[in-house]
């Protein structure tokens, strides 16, 4: 009696795609989001369970084992991971899933399969997403600062594209039974995991959300294209809704960036840019905690725009806390969220969610920006490039055309920041040098509870 | 499954996800980035078979391989969501 089980599993695999889709939408609003990652978890709970009674299935105990070993680290290390580091895992555990549909193309092509076409598309993007994942994961997790190119790097990768094609193409052209076959295959997978490699390396830390983004419906992809090859609907429903979800999601942040994604995947021409541009004038100008309190304290209204610094700091609580004190002081307070500031869309939203901050008093850029004129005092907190005003004024620079939020329009601004260092696009900031700028040096959370402190005592 | 079909099932698969996410909000973006994450984590299923199929020593290393990435991005994937969105509403009853 082998009906039973595929009829078990057939209608398994059917909820499953039902309640994956179900609670994707449910997570596309605040009030229902919640619900919506139960819902698909259900989902998943049911697909992996039934999959045990796949027919002719063996090797339970290394099945077992896998999944032990592969969950409950990805379980620990995921409940104890900061708020601020949450895009780099999000990103490692896409690339996890990346290579997992690339190892069942490995698998499937070793042993041979009708469907060689799919498994070897499966067996690039998966190992593209594999391999640049990680390195978007080394990125902003900083164990590699630098965007990291050498001389023709755009012609190797093309090259390098152009031959994995062939060597792919070989492969399905070649006969079944050919003896070089098993060593073709494995370097299809050594250059199309280089490939991936190439095509992160050169990429800057300010798009890394867009990457990632990227790689997270190439996954998708992958992960339809070897259902396809093994015949499983959950699979392919899951991962072509991923893929086309993530294609517009990839595009939306582009689109708040105001780029391309040609220009995110080829950004080589901005190498010689970067040292050229340095116009700034006037100087930085510190202040201390105490002048800088009592500017805030007698203003009418202050925005504060936080960044990826404010993050690092973990200051989101102290920040807040300010932010009571100044409203009961009769102060307007603002939150003036760049949609890319931090490493990924949102990103600000959750922190300062995190530390209580309503909803209410967080304006998106379009919303806010025409507010800054009638501002006196804008508070930039570890935020650098998405204030940047070179993004209006100089063509020349990497980030120009990127929407920006309009500090320098501000009556007063002030930067806390850690240090005179640039920002993620590595380009200096014409705010800080501007005259009615003042720069708090420190770290955000000891800055903003001095700032408290100073207002407190008022 | 074989041809039209095939393209069939893509094609509308291809259009719900996009429905789907088309008209969100932007600070769901990186919780729906790290759901769709989650989602496509049913690539367990996937490893699962192709390592319960396999006879070869290879084979079998490559799987195992296999389903321990797949597990690691289902149950990842899925803990970091859930932390994500649990702050989201605990935000909303404040605001409230």
């Amino acid at each position: 009696m082998d009906d039973l089980p595929i009829f078990l599993i057939q209608t398994a695999y059917f909820l499953a795609a039902i309640l994956f889709i179900l609670g994707l939408k449910k997570m596309g609003s605040p009030a229902t989001a919640r619900g919506g990652i139960v819902w698909a978890g259900v989902g998943m709970m049911l697909a992996t369970i039934v999959t045990f009674l796949t027919p002719n299935i063996g090797n339970f105990g290394l099945i077992i084992t896998a999944i032990m070993l592969g969950g409950l680290p990805a379980w620990w290390f995921a409940k104890r991971v900061a708020m601020t580091d949450m895009p780099q895992m999000i990103a490692l555990y896409n690339g996890m899933g990346g290579g997992a549909a690339a190892a069942i193309a490995a698998v499937e092509l070793f042993k041979g399969t009708d469907h060689q076409t799919l498994a070897i598309l499966g067996a690039l993007i998966g190992s593209v997403s594999f391999s640049g994942s990680i390195i978007a994961y080394a990125k902003l997790k900083g164990l590699m600062k630098k965007s990291w190119a050498f001389h023709n790097q755009q012609l190797v990768t093309i090259a390098l594209f152009t031959t994995i094609i062939l060597l792919g193409v070989a492969i399905i052209m070649a006969p079944s039974h050919m003896v070089a076959l098993t060593f073709m295959i494995t370097v299809f997978f050594i250059l199309a995991l280089i490939f991936g490699i190439l095509m992160t390396l050169p990429i800057g830390g300010a798009d890394m959300p867009v990457v990632i983004s990227l790689y997270n419906a190439l996954t998708g992809l992958a992960v339809a294209f070897e259902g396809f090859v093994l015949g499983n609907e959950a699979m392919i429903i899951a991962g072509i809704v991923v893929g086309s979800a993530g294609t517009l999601l990839t595009r939306l942040m582009a689109k708040a960036m105001n780029r391309s994604l040609m220009n995110v995947l080829l950004p080589s021409s901005h190498e010689q840019s970067h040292n050229a541009i340095d116009d700034t004038e006037g100087s930085l100008k510190p202040i201390d905690a105490m002048d800088a309190g009592i500017m805030m304290a007698y203003a009418q209204q202050v925005i504060i725009i936080p960044g990826y610094g404010m993050a690092v700091a973990q200051a989101q609580h102290k920040i807040w806390e300010l932010t009571k004190t100044l409203i009961e002081n009769k102060v307007a307070v603002k939150f003036a969220i760049h949609p890319v500031a931090g490493r990924m869309p949102g990103h600000m939203n959750v922190l300062l969610a995190e530390a209580g901050v309503p909803y209410d008093i967080i304006y998106d850029l379009d919303d806010i920006n025409e507010e800054f004129e009638k501002t006196d005092v804008v508070l930039v907190i570890g935020a650098n490039d998405v204030v940047n005003p070179v993004a209006r004024t100089n063509p020349e620079s990497p980030i120009y055309g990127m929407p920006i939020l309009n500090a320098d329009k501000a009556k007063n601004v002030l930067v806390i920041k850690r240090g005179e260092g640039t920002g993620f696009s590595g380009i200096k900031n014409n705010l800080f040098f501007a005259d009615n700028t003042r720069m708090l040096y420190g770290d955000g959370q000891k800055m903003a509870a001095e700032l408290l402190q100073n207002i407190k005592s008022l | 499954m074989e041809g039209f079909t095939a393209l069939y099932i893509f094609m509308l698969a291809a259009f719900t996800g996009y429905e789907v996410i088309a008209r969100v909000p932007a600070i769901l973006h990186t919780p729906l980035m790290s759901g769709s994450n989650f989602i496509h984590g049913v690539v367990l299923v996937g490893a699962m078979i192709a390592l319960g199929n396999a006879d070869t020593t290879l084979g079998k290393i490559i799987g195992f391989i296999g389903v321990m990435l797949a597990t690691g991005n289902a149950v990842g994937g899925y803990v970091v969501t859930e932390r994500m969105l649990e702050m989201f509403k605990s935000s909303k009853g404040e605001a409230k």
